[in-house]
């Protein structure tokens, strides 16, 4: 037999390279033919995974998971991974319109059962239509699945559909872990809307019960060939088997990072800036005089709020650790905190940005969160490079963030499941502090304005945003300044 | 106390972080540049019976964390047996009852922790590896009270294997060339070294779910597979638990090359945006020959976003993955200057350069060191992937080379990575073996040595002494 030397018929040859051009509004560099860009560029999107992923939770109720599931899928949208997250108790009450008892979940119950599986089987359709023909990257499928017929059901269902599966078990016996979920987010369930709170909770009790005989935890042994990561007591320790990609390596890392001890964050911005105050955006300008009586409020204010342990972070901008100094404790300087870079535009007005750039000006206004500023950056950008303050924040307790508008947005944005369409348009204005407190599936926000004065520096978006639009179009909804 | 002092802030020159400045002398700064890893010092301790890839995992280890910036290094306890016992004549000095050699083992671990107390204490090291087998519990407990003493923390790696394949790979590979082995051919190499291996298995404990519930540990089934994982205390611990669990053995090969040619490159010009110059376009051509000619399996190739390297991959023909992350240096206020520019414009600036390489920040752009930070990431995903082509930049390959071949922060900056070569590196052992293979099309020298006068108030002409000729 003979060996060919090199595939020259295989392998694509000699084309002479395609020639590039930067895309106006990410400024990523794509080839283009006949003037038109080509599609599919390879861009660094963090999903590394070539099919959908379906995370299947397991767990006895009041374990957490809709906590994970609700947690996770917020994270991997905020990063850029479309999730979506299927719970099969909504199902069933959509199913059922009324819940009477914990009876129906009686293993005995044939009727029930009945119901339980056609919901199981109506939420995985609505996973395959997501992941298939909604552009839907990673399903979570948010139920018990504690048996392992049920498992075994999911996983056919995946193979069929090209789909990975990775599950994530949340095993919990500590009696005041399952007390206190119960109390924060099983009662309030519209299950229990007409119930007083022993009523609710001792039949929440029998509910878990109805679950207990048949539950087949994820085994070292059979389970073997799956992919899953088992969380034990709420986190102290974890069995982790057969990560298959980048993504499930992510969560993977999240999930071991995340915690519910009770804290706050706080979020602020410097204090008002010299560039703030004459409309410039960008640089590293230091405090105004008000932005220095801010930075003493704020001092006071922590102080006040007698916070347990907190730890400051600024970025590496003069304007934030002024701030930081004032407060006369110690403080982490990181890099990633820093400012959204304008590039070009960096220490301009908006007048004069649309003086000079008035394509660019248009272009960010058409879509603010994915423009990226002639070699400078983007909110998009932005993301990726706060993903690890964000790794950070979970992992911590107290913390006080003194940061930057389009920073704070972006972080904002992530403890409050905000779109990349919400993102850029948050409001985040000067001399307000936002303290943040994890709550039941989300998070408790108290706005504080420390009284004193400041410029405000939040752009609406403007009603024209064609690149042809006049001037004062363009300029309708610059917020005043000197 | 809440002092009314509004310190007035000053910008460090080199590394342009802002400190407070009273009296003309920095005071004792609030603010760390660098957020806090952890608060006390580290030892992770290995566990695990022979040829379970403790070592080949302590160094990997060491080397990711040093490059990092967290001061680590490793403490061998079979090189302090080697120096206390001179020649190692064969297994039964393994053996469980052999009381002598238990003596000289206690006393070798002893000293062993003893320098990492001086380590911690006198060479501001931040993470310790204890690389030995710590098969019993009396061991562990020995390290644990040490270690409490010291107010150190202390993290568990233990590598449990029994596939015997995967042990005789090891052996194969790193115990037959060990000095214990110099005088013996490779039959009685592993005949004896399986006889040590049996010495440990009589008395190993492994960590126990149950009696270790309150240690911090990691163990690692089956060179990965399944981990399990208990009680991570800290940031560190937990960057530690996911760079482990990203790693792997299988063999592979990561190619590092930079752009073609470009035109600023030309020019002596540093950064920009610019294309490729016709010899560069024709070292991509060249390149994409290279690729093919190694018939590399399920290559991945990874670009910059700038237009220069995107270019080069664009003659490979093959799919590409564009990563933000892997963008030139920023140089601030001296993008698209040449080096007689710098020197012109900002002479000061050009000299602290030179000063220290590796953490001098540009005004408004980047240091070394801060670039070790955006590529972490591609660290990360490198150590998961593997066969990968990175087509980046001068600065970028010097960063990610370092990572491979373990090289200082001073040696960094000062890697050779010149245009159209390619720099093949193969794991091997318990290193990288490099291939440079220089595809034969001629580019110009972008390469500045340091030269031998640093001094802010230098003369230009020694300044530019170093600088590569250009158009």
């Amino acid at each position: 037999c003979s060996v060919s030397k090199n595939n020259t018929n295989d392998m694509p040859m000699e084309t002479s390279p395609r020639e590039l051009t930067q895309n106006p509004l990410r400024k990523i560099w794509m080839p283009y033919k006949n003037g038109l860009p080509e599609k599919h560029i390879s861009q660094r999107k963090v999903c590394m995974t070539n099919c959908p992923t379906l995370i299947v939770m397991v767990g006895l109720p009041a374990r957490g998971k809709t906590y994970i599931s609700k947690k996770l899928t917020r994270y991997l949208n905020w990063i850029g991974v479309p999730t979506k997250e299927f719970n099969v108790g909504q199902y069933r009450r959509e199913c059922l319109k009324i819940y009477k008892n914990f009876e129906f979940f009686r293993p005995d119950n044939e009727e029930g059962l009945k119901i339980r599986r056609q919901c199981a089987l109506s939420a995985l359709n609505d996973v395959r239509q997501y992941l298939c023909m909604e552009g839907g990257q990673v399903a979570v499928f948010d139920a018990t699945n504690t048996t392992r017929e049920r498992r075994d059901t999911i996983t056919r269902f995946a193979e069929q559909n090209g789909f990975k599966v990775f599950f994530v078990e949340s095993v919990c016996e500590d009696p005041d872990v399952i007390a206190e979920n119960i109390v924060q987010v099983k009662l309030g369930s519209p299950d229990y809307i007409d119930c007083n709170t022993e009523e609710a909770v001792a039949d929440f009790m029998k509910r878990i019960k109805c679950y207990e005989n048949s539950y087949q935890p994820l085994d070292e042994g059979l389970d073997r060939e799956l992919s899953y990561i088992k969380i034990m007591d709420v986190g102290r320790r974890y069995l982790v088997n057969r990560v298959l990609d980048h993504i499930q390596s992510r969560i993977v890392y999240y999930l071991m990072n995340i915690h519910i001890t009770p804290r706050s964050i706080y979020l602020c911005r410097h204090g008002e800036s010299d560039l703030n105050v004459r409309g410039r955006i960008g640089g590293d300008s230091g405090l105004t005089s008000r932005g220095k009586e801010y930075a003493k409020s704020l001092g006071h204010f922590i102080q006040e709020q007698n916070i347990k342990d907190l730890k400051v972070w600024t970025s590496q901008m003069k304007r934030t650790i002024q701030t930081a100094e004032a407060l006369a404790v110690p403080y982490e300087q990181w890099k990633a905190l820093n400012e959204i870079d304008a590039g070009v535009c960096e220490e301009m007005m908006y007048e004069e940005i649309q003086e000079h750039f008035p394509l660019e000006f248009a272009l960010r206004d058409q879509d603010k969160y994915r423009y990226r500023y002639p070699k400078g950056e983007s909110y998009e950008d932005l993301v990726q490079r706060l993903e690890p303050v964000i790794m950070e924040l979970e992992r911590q307790e107290n913390v006080l963030v003194i940061c930057h508008q389009a920073v704070m947005r972006c972080l904002l944005a992530y403890f409050l499941d905000k779109s990349a369409e919400e993102l850029p348009y948050l409001k985040c204005p000067l001399h307000t502090v936002l303290k943040l407190t994890p709550v039941a599936y989300g998070c408790k926000v108290e706005s504080i304005f420390l009284n004193v004065e400041a410029v405000n520096t939040h752009r609406d978006k403007p009603e024209n945003v064609d690149i042809s639009r006049p001037t004062e179009e363009a300029l309708l909804t610059v917020p005043a300044h000197q | 106390s809440m002092s009314s002092e509004q310190n007035e802030l000053t910008q460090t020159p080199l590394l342009k972080i802002w400190v407070p400045w009273v009296h003309s002398t920095l005071s004792r700064r609030r603010g760390s540049s660098v957020p806090q890893f952890t608060n006390s010092p580290t030892v992770i301790v290995m566990v695990g019976l022979p040829a379970r890839g403790k070592t080949y995992i302590s160094k990997k280890l060491a080397r990711y964390l040093n490059w990092i910036g967290v001061n680590t290094a490793v403490f061998n306890l079979g090189q302090y047996r080697r120096e206390a016992v001179q020649t190692y004549k064969n297994y039964e000095f393994f053996r469980p009852d052999n009381e002598e050699a238990m003596k000289i083992r206690r006393n070798c671990a002893s000293n062993a922790l003893t320098d990492i107390g001086a380590y911690f204490t006198k060479e501001q090291g931040q993470v310790a590896v204890f690389d030995a087998t710590n098969t019993t519990r009396e061991r562990r407990g020995l390290i644990l009270s040490f270690a409490k003493e010291k107010g150190y923390k202390v993290f568990f790696v233990e590598s449990v294997c029994d596939d015997p394949d995967i042990i005789e790979q090891n052996i194969m590979q790193v115990k037959l060339s060990s000095p214990d082995y110099e005088n013996c051919d490779k039959e009685e190499a592993l005949e004896d070294f399986l006889k040590r291996i049996e010495c440990y298995k009589m008395t190993y404990v492994p960590l126990d779910e149950e009696k270790d519930r309150h240690l911090s540990y990691i163990k690692i089934f089956n060179v990965g597979s399944r981990y399990l994982v208990n009680r991570v205390q800290d940031h560190i611990q937990s960057r530690i638990v996911y760079y482990l669990m990203n790693i792997h053995v299988t063999p592979r090969s990561i190619y590092l090359s930079r752009h073609g040619e470009s035109d600023l490159n030309l020019l002596g010009r540093i950064g920009g945006d610019s294309g490729l110059s016709t010899r560069g376009q024709m070292y991509a051509s060249a390149l994409a020959a290279f690729v093919q000619s190694q018939s590399i399996r399920d290559l991945k190739v990874w670009t910059s976003h700038m237009k220069r390297t995107i270019q080069t991959a664009e003659a490979l023909g093959v799919p590409y993955e564009q990563w933000k992350a892997l963008n030139e240096i920023d140089a601030g206020m001296c993008e698209e200057m040449t080096y007689e520019e710098i020197q012109d414009h900002h002479p000061e600036e050009f000299a602290l350069r030179d000063q220290d390489k590796y953490r001098y920040r540009y005004p408004k752009g980047e240091s070394y060191e801060d670039m070790v930070h955006r590529l972490e990431p591609v660290i990360m995903e490198l150590e998961r992937q593997e066969n990968v082509l990175v087509i980046c930049h001068q600065a970028v390959m010097r960063c990610l080379l370092a990572y491979f071949l373990d090289k200082s922060a001073d040696e960094l900056p000062y890697l050779r990575c010149p245009l159209h070569t390619v720099l093949k590196l193969t794991p091997v052992a318990y290193g990288c073996k490099v291939e440079s293979i220089f595809l034969n099309v001629q580019a110009v020298n972008t390469h500045r040595e340091k030269p031998p006068n640093v001094d802010i108030n230098r003369k230009t002409e020694d300044a530019l002494q170093t600088v590569p000729e250009h158009v």
